[in-house]
């Protein structure tokens, strides 16, 4: 990509951030901020459009065009912007809840879709800017405002979700690891379509610490485990656990898996089909500490953008689209004259 | 048989049957023969909502009612003078509105005890009496169909299909009306099925030739071209008017289409249609929702769109969140709404004109919108201009209100050539405009306070916007109270500036003696005209205005009314224009209203226009 010589603190705005000292969100915006030179894009070719929560105030920090809509529909006009101008560059910055309760059915139809967006899914567990409901990822049971005897509902797992959609591109990654979310940030800035990133960020106000189990040295090599495409899955303090295929075709986490175990999964983020994605989503469903992290999913497929304009140049190229063609069509076959 | 042929200033003929018998294309085929000839004319399809009701119940019934003249008419008719049905449950669903007198041709092949039964008569009209007052004629049409196309091997099924191509022919002859466009219409129908469309000619033909040589029919009629003004001349619907209209906005504005859409009746129509048009830049988007719909034409809009979403109310309740923050961004959107009965799902295929207040005030906060409608089909072509115009000029969302009797009715539309539309000049910022090359996204025009549109892609002109308020000029977030105060404020003041650009409103009142004003709206302006003549024949003075924009008024809106004694607002609601003249002008205007699903019948309207030119 060319270099424009740009840096991280040409994509910073005037504006005072304004999130609770400490916020997990201060560390993504450094994070994106650090890592858009390297797009190669210029700043005018870039848009975020989020919609409402705390993470949603996020492109008012970005020096680039930007738009803090409504509630839950930043996919859905994100998709009307990035279809009719496809020369742009589209981010979506969304919340749990954002995404999940109130937009949920726009996030599912730009992932099934293919829309050219990069969605940033700041999954706290938590409604922040409301000052604390439990949401959609908030995990049974979950005492809050809202539930004082514990929710009731169980939550979603937002990349299985994407993947239910047939997300093309699905990677979860962490706000403190700065070096592991720029390096899916990447990864989907180079995808073509919809990449849904579920970014785990710490909401110090009314969900601190909900990560701490992936974040703190003693535990967090247990129960992340790390996806690379074509490396074998192993994790845990001493390397010896992984990700094995049983036999029954599904995937659990093994302990003491020797380097040539045949049942050793390597990740494969292509496969087509996106069941082999789920199973590595559905790990956390045996013990819901585990975190596959890394990009999950990554398949090719063409962009609903893409296709539209292909249409439209399909039906330009086949017959004209002038001004005299349009008084044609607007005469019609059947006319009379008053004279 | 020597044909006796009668000279008619106007006819109004409505074709009834069961949902599955052809009955809008048979209507649309004879409407688009009496284009051809020269008579003016207006349609009013009338359909249930089931796609197919069961067969032979009065709730399958589907009509279409063609009124045609010499002369220039403004309503599809109140009482049809000719009735053609194909079978019981259509008898008997319209029997009501026809004249004395009326004519009547009735396909009495179903007339069997049972088909009678199902829609509760005990005996047969057609013998019993009950239809004395009617010229009536009751023909096997579905047998004489099925003789016609004996020797074409078509099952009696298929072949009885083409029963409304007989009626169709039946109907040419009576009036006079030339049959190769329908010929031609068939052929290319039905291209890839040539047994069909030989099976629909030869019925069409075997109708036609029914009549000429039956002693059932002594007289034709003809009804003479009407003396419209010069030009060239087709039907429109006004879905397909305001469809063309958006494109032509478009072309005019030298921006690209964009509609994001969600189908619903009686606006999914414009979806299709735009949908097909491609080549001309026009990207159709089929949301999810209505919120989707709306939500990427704003993302569009953004981009530097012509951006439209179309929809009814329903769907425009659900909107109602996305319009505020389209207001607050300052940004185009022509929000079509093609109102039907309400509320909740209320009567998806009939009329009504109540969404106008939804239009006005259906936000939250104060989020005004300007709003224009459509008063006839081809003018739903205009309309879609002008929602364009104001949209793209004040950087406004817009509301462009038709209905359902718009939407699927037709009339003669003089074809407009292009190059005589208004130009709508379109100017992206493109360079800083604040101090030391800063962009300020809220420094307004002075003259129309629009803001400045500066689509991504533009270098230098950087900037975030969003629902929350905006400082003045910078658009930064500020919660300041004064801040505020005036945001709203001037938001209001750009919506008003509208009408200073407008011209002035249009009175009819040619003696210039009326004391009493009937002030209408959108598709009542046929109705309110019809009803307006039948008072003026009667030699008293009566005025009409018909308002194309209802937000803001027209500057004289005021000065208009207080010229007259009597203001009537009728409408197809319980009031809602009547409440907000009264609210502003603080004049008693008296509320004419109805709620059928139903257009007003021009007689029943000019009764009661009567009534308040004689007691006040
Ligand atoms: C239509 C509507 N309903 C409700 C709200 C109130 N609301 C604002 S943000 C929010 C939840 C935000 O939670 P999340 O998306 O997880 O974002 P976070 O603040 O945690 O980043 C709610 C319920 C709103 N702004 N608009
Ligand atoms: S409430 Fe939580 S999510 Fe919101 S800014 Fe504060 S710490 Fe961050
Ligand atoms: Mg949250």
């Amino acid at each position: 990509m060319a270099d424009l010589g740009l840096k991280a603190k040409d994509f910073k705005s005037d504006q005072e951030v304004r999130w609770c000292p400490g916020c997990g969100d201060y560390a993504i915006l450094a994070a994106v901020q650090g890592f858009m030179p390297e797009l190669g894009i210029p700043r005018e070719n870039i848009v975020f459009v989020s919609g409402i929560g705390c993470s949603s105030r996020f492109p008012y920090y970005m020096n680039t065009y930007g738009m803090h809509s409504i509630h839950g529909r930043a996919p859905a006009i994100a998709t009307g912007l990035s279809t009719s101008r496809p020369d742009l560059s589209v981010w979506v910055v969304t919340g749990d809840g954002d995404s999940l309760s109130i937009g949920g059915n726009h996030l599912i139809h730009a992932l099934r879709r293919n829309v050219n967006l990069k969605i940033l899914l700041f999954n706290n567990r938590i409604y922040g800017l409301t000052k604390g409901q439990y949401s959609p990822t908030s995990e049974l049971g979950k005492i809050t405002k809202s539930t004082p005897m514990g929710s009731l509902d169980r939550p979603f797992n937002p990349v299985s979700v994407a993947l239910g959609a047939e997300g093309t591109f699905v990677a979860r990654t962490l706000d403190s690891d700065r070096k592991h979310l720029t390096s899916v940030l990447r990864a989907a800035a180079a995808h073509q379509g919809t990449a849904l990133i579920e970014i785990y960020q710490n909401c110090n106000i009314f969900n601190d610490g909900a990560f701490d189990l992936l974040k703190e040295s003693d535990s967090r090599e247990d129960w992340i485990i790390p996806l690379e495409h074509g490396r074998p899955i192993r994790f845990g303090k001493d390397g010896s656990k992984a990700v094995v295929r049983a036999s029954d075709g599904s995937l659990t986490v093994a302990d003491q898996v020797d380097e040539d175990d045949p049942r050793l999964v390597i990740h494969d983020a292509h496969v087509e089909n996106p069941s082999y994605a789920f199973s590595l989503a559905r790990l956390s469903s045996s013990d819901a500490r585990y975190a596959p992290m890394g990009v999950i999913r990554s398949v090719t497929r063409p962009t609903y953008d893409h296709l539209m304009t292909d249409q439209l140049d399909t039906a330009a190229a086949a017959a004209p689209g002038d001004e005299s063609a349009l008084q044609k069509l607007i005469l019609g076959n059947d006319t009379w004259q008053v004279a | 048989m020597a044909k006796d042929v009668r000279q008619l200033e106007r006819v109004v003929i409505r074709i009834a049957g069961d949902s599955g018998d052809g009955m809008q294309l048979t209507g649309d085929r004879f409407t688009q023969e009496t284009a051809q000839f020269g008579n003016d004319l207006a349609t009013f399809p009338n359909f249930p909502a089931e796609i197919r009701a069961p067969q032979g119940t009065l709730a399958g019934v589907s009509s279409f009612q063609l009124h045609f003249a010499d002369h220039d008419i403004l309503t599809p008719g109140d009482r049809p003078d000719v009735l053609v049905a194909m079978n019981p449950a259509a008898l008997k669903a319209n029997l009501g509105d026809l004249r004395d007198g009326a004519t009547l041709i009735v396909d009495s092949h179903d007339f069997t005890t049972r088909a009678l039964a199902r829609v509760g008569w005990d005996s047969n009209p057609l013998e019993d009496g009950t239809l004395e007052k009617f010229q009536l004629h009751a023909l096997d049409l579905t047998q004489m169909t099925l003789d016609a196309l004996a020797d074409t091997g078509l099952s009696r099924k298929d072949a009885g299909r083409s029963k409304n191509m007989f009626a169709l022919g039946l109907l040419s002859w009576m009036y006079s009306r030339p049959t190769e466009g329908t010929i031609a219409f068939i052929e290319h129908k039905f291209a890839r099925k040539p047994e069909i469309a030989g099976a629909n000619i030869t019925a069409f033909r075997a109708g036609y030739n029914f009549g000429e040589t039956t002693e059932a029919f002594a007289v034709a009629y003809e009804v003479k071209p009407a003396t419209l003004p010069t030009g060239t001349y087709r039907n429109i619907t006004g879905n397909l008017a305001l469809a063309y209209g958006l494109i032509a906005a478009s072309k005019r504005s030298g921006l690209p289409l964009f509609l994001g859409a969600y189908p619903i009746t009686p606006a999914s129509d414009i979806l299709h249609e735009l949908s097909r048009h491609k080549r001309f830049g026009v990207r159709t988007f089929q949301a999810e929702d209505e919120i989707a719909g709306i939500g990427a034409a704003l993302g569009a809009a953004f981009g530097g769109s012509l951006a439209v979403t179309t929809s009814s109310g329903p769907g425009i309740a659900l909107k109602g969140e996305t319009i505020g923050l389209a207001v607050s961004l300052e940004l185009p959107l022509v929000i079509c709404d093609i109102q039907r009965g309400g509320p909740s799902t209320g009567l998806p295929t009939k009329t009504e004109q109540s969404d106008l207040l939804q239009a006005m005030f259906g936000r939250n906060g104060e989020a005004p919108v300007p709003i224009v409608a459509a008063q006839s089909p081809g003018d739903c072509f205009d309309a879609a201009i002008e929602a364009a115009r104001i949209a793209l000029t004040y950087r406004t969302p817009v509301f462009l209100l038709s209905d359902g009797y718009l939407a699927n009715g037709s009339e003669p539309w003089r074809v407009p050539s292009l190059d005589e539309l208004p130009e709508i000049p379109v100017c992206f910022a493109s360079e800083p405009n604040g101090p030391d090359g800063s962009f300020l996204p809220y420094l307004r025009d002075p003259e129309t306070l629009a803001r400045p549109w500066a689509v991504p892609g533009t270098p230098g002109l950087e900037h975030r916007v969003g629902g929350i308020e905006k400082a003045d000029k910078t658009g930064n977030i500020s919660y300041d109270p004064d801040n505020h105060d005036f945001m709203v404020r001037t938001r209001q003041a750009k919506v008003d500036r509208v009408a200073a650009a407008l011209p002035p409103l249009a009175v009819d009142d040619p003696s210039g003696d009326a004391r009493v004003l009937v002030l209408g709206w959108g598709s009542t302006y046929g109705p309110i005209g019809a009803a307006v003549r039948r008072v003026r024949r009667s030699g008293v003075p009566i005025a009409q205005a018909h308002l194309r924009h209802l937000n803001p008024f027209p500057g004289d809106l005021g000065a208009v009314l207080n010229r007259y004694d009597r203001v009537v607002i009728p409408e197809m609601n319980l009031g809602q224009l009547a409440m907000m003249i009264r609210a502003k002008y603080l004049i008693d205007a008296i509320s004419i209203t109805q709620v059928r699903g139903l257009p007003f019948k021009a007689e029943e309207l000019a009764e009661m226009l009567q009534g308040v030119v004689d007691h006040g």
